[in-house]
């Protein structure tokens, strides 16, 4: 009801912005216009954007205007993308392209049938532009149907500069240093991290973290795919690690109980708003826009980040997600949706949002210095040099029944091994169970 | 409104009996005609929809497989739908019968009362806000941190009216720095001091801002040697702003801490106890030869009273059960209420000229001759309570969805809320559709009934 209710007036939003820009390019396109090939043509693009994100979309929905002259139309889509399209395809109503934010959603539609692939254009700008990761996680079967064009860097941990300075700590460099850390700044009087406990996404992206860098990629991959067993010892074993922090007073702002109660805003509060509790907080490269426009602090002074450190000897891990383009066959006007990708993979198109901030692209090409601040382009400098060994957040890969929902499969298990992290191998098989189900098999 | 279709259409039918053969069939078709726009909406927008889904809850998730009574039996061994089974009995079980019971007390006492109309306004008032709105209002209200929900803000401030708060709630001792924690959150030296010593018991985890005002460096106070007969010490932070600090030592930036209760224990009975003062420092005098141990009581300690968790998996199906009565017991109340209001005033009259008390009219009279509406109420409360889903659904934060999911809930998140299996969501549409029918059914036929 709620949901459908914010997207009911996003999407009044979105129309609104839509006209309004559109009004704007026909002003431009009389007076320019060689290469208005697209002219008279209305793109229509879905995704989950709301807000200041959709807004800066619409930037470069806009240059894609200009330089066209095609018409574009954003719809945010809510928190469910794959109902979202699946009723308007089945309405006869499909927007051209959808921004999708999980890979097994673009895995989903492939299988489905309902998905374009990629212009021979489209296709040499990933191979040019892309390192091979992105490639991946853009295609099913080997066919390449989507195109990342925003990412998030989700090993990242962020801190208030005040607080360790207070402690007398440094950026650590290992999970164990960090540990380390948070107690020095426990001793100070803040706890050492805020946990987002009330949103099980943020429990995911801590386990995945752990496991990438602990278990190694190939792990990493195998039990992306579910061809590994969550029950696998090496699953366990990071749980385990995770559990250390998790039951720990000193390290947890509020314990577990206060942890459980803390939803994601909540817990860059803790660290960056006016009553600080704790001084670090883990999540993506997200949380510098909430402490920045919620909290008002200045990144790179009054917040900062160090990469997620490296688990027992592996390697630091780098976790990201980001929201693929694809095109739907069912479009009215596909073909212009396939030029609007092939804009989308250029350094050019990344330019305009990165410029507007809270964006990064895995485009190789993109000049760093389009970046509007420092720590963006440090994010985007170690997510671009992450190169091949990238993974993509691992629930985002899992079907969403397992991976996406609030208050079940993997998001419920995490919270309830927040709630008593005593006993991992039962978590485990919980996962396991949950995640056989999901998968189906 | 089927109920209400059969009676407006039987009477004419009726009526036509007397007479001829062909008046009668005309008088059926022309019925037909009357009825056969409302028979079609029904047919689409009802008994289609009915059918579809029973026949959908034998398919799977992508609905070309059929499965048989797969989505059945599955329904049944998955713990969150059996949540729901619970959750959902403890709703009917409650929620009618509680606001059936609130309804008649309000109607009765607020008929009793001059401005009985402002009254049943007020009360009827929620009635007229969206569940999505209340719902919100609900979630913030039973929020956990006391700074936001009021009431955790209220239960709170009365605890600590009586309670009173510690100074020192987050404060706590290294581990092997020569003290030990009691079970009670106390801490005492681990080793035995007597008269003539001089002791310093550093704790960490305060913050700079939450030292008391006036709090003075403890460094001069832990050098001061003890007099004979007297044990002193200092109660310090033993961590230096910046770091840098040596561990279990008194550095000199060093803050001492204030307003610390201490006692010195012989042979586990206190025998003296006093309070730090600003620079941390505190002595016993007049104590007589022997071994004794310091110890922080745990009042200096005590976390700070965080209220109920309400939304908590134990309290989180009542919390949102209380939210619903907020919102339908004014409903309760005026259907009440109008069947209050046609009681006959005779009987009332009658037992109170025999001397019956205002209770024993309530119990002998009112009670039986309202019963008809009571049942009413209570039915029609029975259906709603069923399909409750947008209460729940908001109220319940994420950790805890499960243990809050009714039926309803269930059915959505299974079809779209990321289950996506539209199969095993038909399934508990259908067992949602069977146990809402026999109150159905029995409320037409009371309706027809009362109609006879």
């Amino acid at each position: 009801m709620m949901r459908r209710r914010t997207t009911l007036l996003t999407g009044c939003t979105a129309l609104v912005l839509a006209l309004g820009a559109t009004a704007c390019g026909g002003d431009t396109s009389t007076s320019g216009g060689d290469d208005k090939a697209l002219s008279g043509q209305t793109v229509s693009v879905a995704g989950v954007w709301s807000g200041s994100e959709q807004e800066n979309f619409q930037k470069v929905l806009d240059a894609f205007s200009e330089k066209t002259g095609a018409k574009t139309q954003f719809v945010s889509t809510g928190d469910n993308v794959s109902t979202f399209v699946g009723s308007k395809i089945e309405g006869g109503n499909a927007p051209d392209v959808v921004m999708v934010p999980q890979v097994g959603v673009v895995q989903q539609f492939a299988e489905e049938g309902w998905l374009k692939p990629l212009s021979t254009t489209a296709q040499q700008s990933v191979g040019a532009n892309y390192s091979d990761a992105w490639k991946t996680y853009g295609s099913v079967d080997g066919t390449l149907y989507g195109l990342y064009f925003k990412a998030a860097h989700k090993s990242t941990v962020w801190y208030s500069p005040d607080a360790l300075a207070q402690a007398g700590v440094e950026a650590p460099a290992t999970y164990d240093e960090m540990l380390q850390a948070g107690r020095t700044v426990s001793d100070s009087g803040l706890a050492g991290f805020s946990v987002a406990g009330q949103d099980g996404w943020t429990l995911t992206d801590w386990f995945e973290n752990i496991y990438l860098s602990q278990a190694g990629p190939e792990k990493y991959d195998a039990l992306a795919a579910h061809e590994l067993k969550w029950t696998d010892p090496t699953v366990v074993e990071a749980l385990t690690t995770l559990g250390e922090l998790f039951e720990d007073e000193q390290l947890v702002a509020g314990g577990q109980k206060g942890a459980l109660n803390t939803d994601f805003p909540g817990s860059v509060e803790k660290v960056f708003g006016p009553e600080p509790e704790a001084g670090m907080v883990y999540e993506g490269d997200f949380v510098a826009g909430v402490a920045q426009d919620q909290f008002g602090k200045t990144i790179g002074e009054d917040a900062n980040f160090f990469p997620f450190p490296a688990v027992d000897g592996g390697t630091a891990p780098v976790v990201s997600g980001g929201d693929a383009a694809v095109v739907l066959k069912d479009g009215k006007n596909a073909d212009a949706g396939m030029a609007l990708l092939e804009y989308l993979a250029t350094p050019e198109a990344a330019a305009v949002w990165a410029g507007a901030g809270g964006f990064l692209s895995p485009n190789k090409q993109l000049d760093l210095a389009a970046y509007a601040d420092d720590v963006t382009r440090a994010t985007a400098e170690s997510l671009v040099g992450a190169g091949d060994s990238v993974r993509f957040d691992m629930s985002d890969q899992a079907p969403a029944a397992f991976g996406g929902t609030k208050g079940a499969g993997e998001w419920k298990i995490l919270q309830d091994f927040l709630r008593d992290p005593s006993d991992p191998k039962a978590t485990a098989a919980e996962l396991e169970d949950a995640a056989a189900k999901a998968y189906g098999n | 409104m089927t109920s209400t279709l059969v009676q407006e259409a039987s009477p004419p039918a009726a009526a036509g009996a007397g007479r001829g053969r062909r008046p009668r069939r005309r008088g059926r078709i022309v019925a037909l005609l009357f009825v056969f726009p409302a028979l079609l909406l029904l047919g689409a927008l009802v008994v289609y929809p009915v059918l579809f889904s029973v026949g959908r809850s034998f398919f799977d998730a992508s609905g070309t497989q059929f499965v048989g009574g797969d989505n059945y039996t599955e329904m049944f061994r998955d713990p969150a739908t059996l949540k729901a089974v619970r959750n959902t009995a403890i709703w009917v079980v409650v929620a009618p019968a509680l606001l059936t019971g609130l309804g008649l007390i309000l109607a009765v006492l607020v008929e009793k009362v001059r401005w009985a109309t402002a009254f049943k306004l007020l009360l009827f008032m929620p009635m007229a806000v969206s569940f999505l709105a209340a719902g919100i209002i609900f979630r913030l209200a039973y929020d956990e941190d006391p700074d936001k929900g009021v009431l955790n803000a209220a239960v709170v401030g009365v605890h600590d009216a009586f309670q009173g708060t510690s100074s020192y709630p987050t404060a706590r001792a290294r581990d092997g720095q020569g003290m030990t924690k009691e079970a009670d959150g106390a801490y005492r030296t681990t080793a035995d001091v007597s008269p003539g010593d001089t002791v310093a018991l550093g704790l960490v985890g305060v913050l700079p801002g939450d030292v008391p005002g006036g709090a003075e460096p403890a460094y001069a106070a832990a050098g001061r040697q003890a007099a004979p007969g007297e044990l002193n010490g200092v109660v310090y932070l033993d961590f230096t702003p910046g770091g840098g600090g040596e561990q279990g030592r008194v550095d000199r930036r060093e803050s001492g801490l204030p307003e610390m209760a201490v006692e010195a224990v012989r042979d586990g009975k206190t025998v003296g106890s006093t309070t730090t003062a600003s620079d941390g420092s505190f002595r016993f005098e007049g104590l007589r030869e022997g071994s004794y141990t310091v110890k922080l009581p745990a009042s200096n300690f005590a976390p700070p009273y965080d209220g109920v968790s309400w939304l908590g998996p134990a309290l989180v199906t009542p919390a949102i059960i209380g939210a619903y009565l907020w919102i339908w017991t004014g409903f309760a109340m005026v259907l009440i209420g109008a069947g209050l209001s046609t009681l006959p005033r005779d009987a009332l009259e009658a037992a109170r000229m025999d001397g019956a008390n205002e209770w024993q009219i309530f119990r002998k009279i009112t009670v039986p001759l309202l019963a008809p509406v009571l049942t009413v109420v209570f039915v029609t409360l029975v259906i709603n309570v069923m399909k409750v889903f947008d209460l729940v659904y908001i109220i319940a934060p994420g950790p805890v969805q499960e243990d809050a999911t009714v039926l309803a809930t269930q059915m959505w998140l299974v079809s779209f809320g990321g289950g996506n299996d539209q199969g095993l969501g038909s399934a508990l549409g259908v067992l949602l559709l069977l146990l809402v029918i026999p109150a159905m059914v029995f409320n037409v036929r009371r309706f027809r009934g009362s109609q006879r």
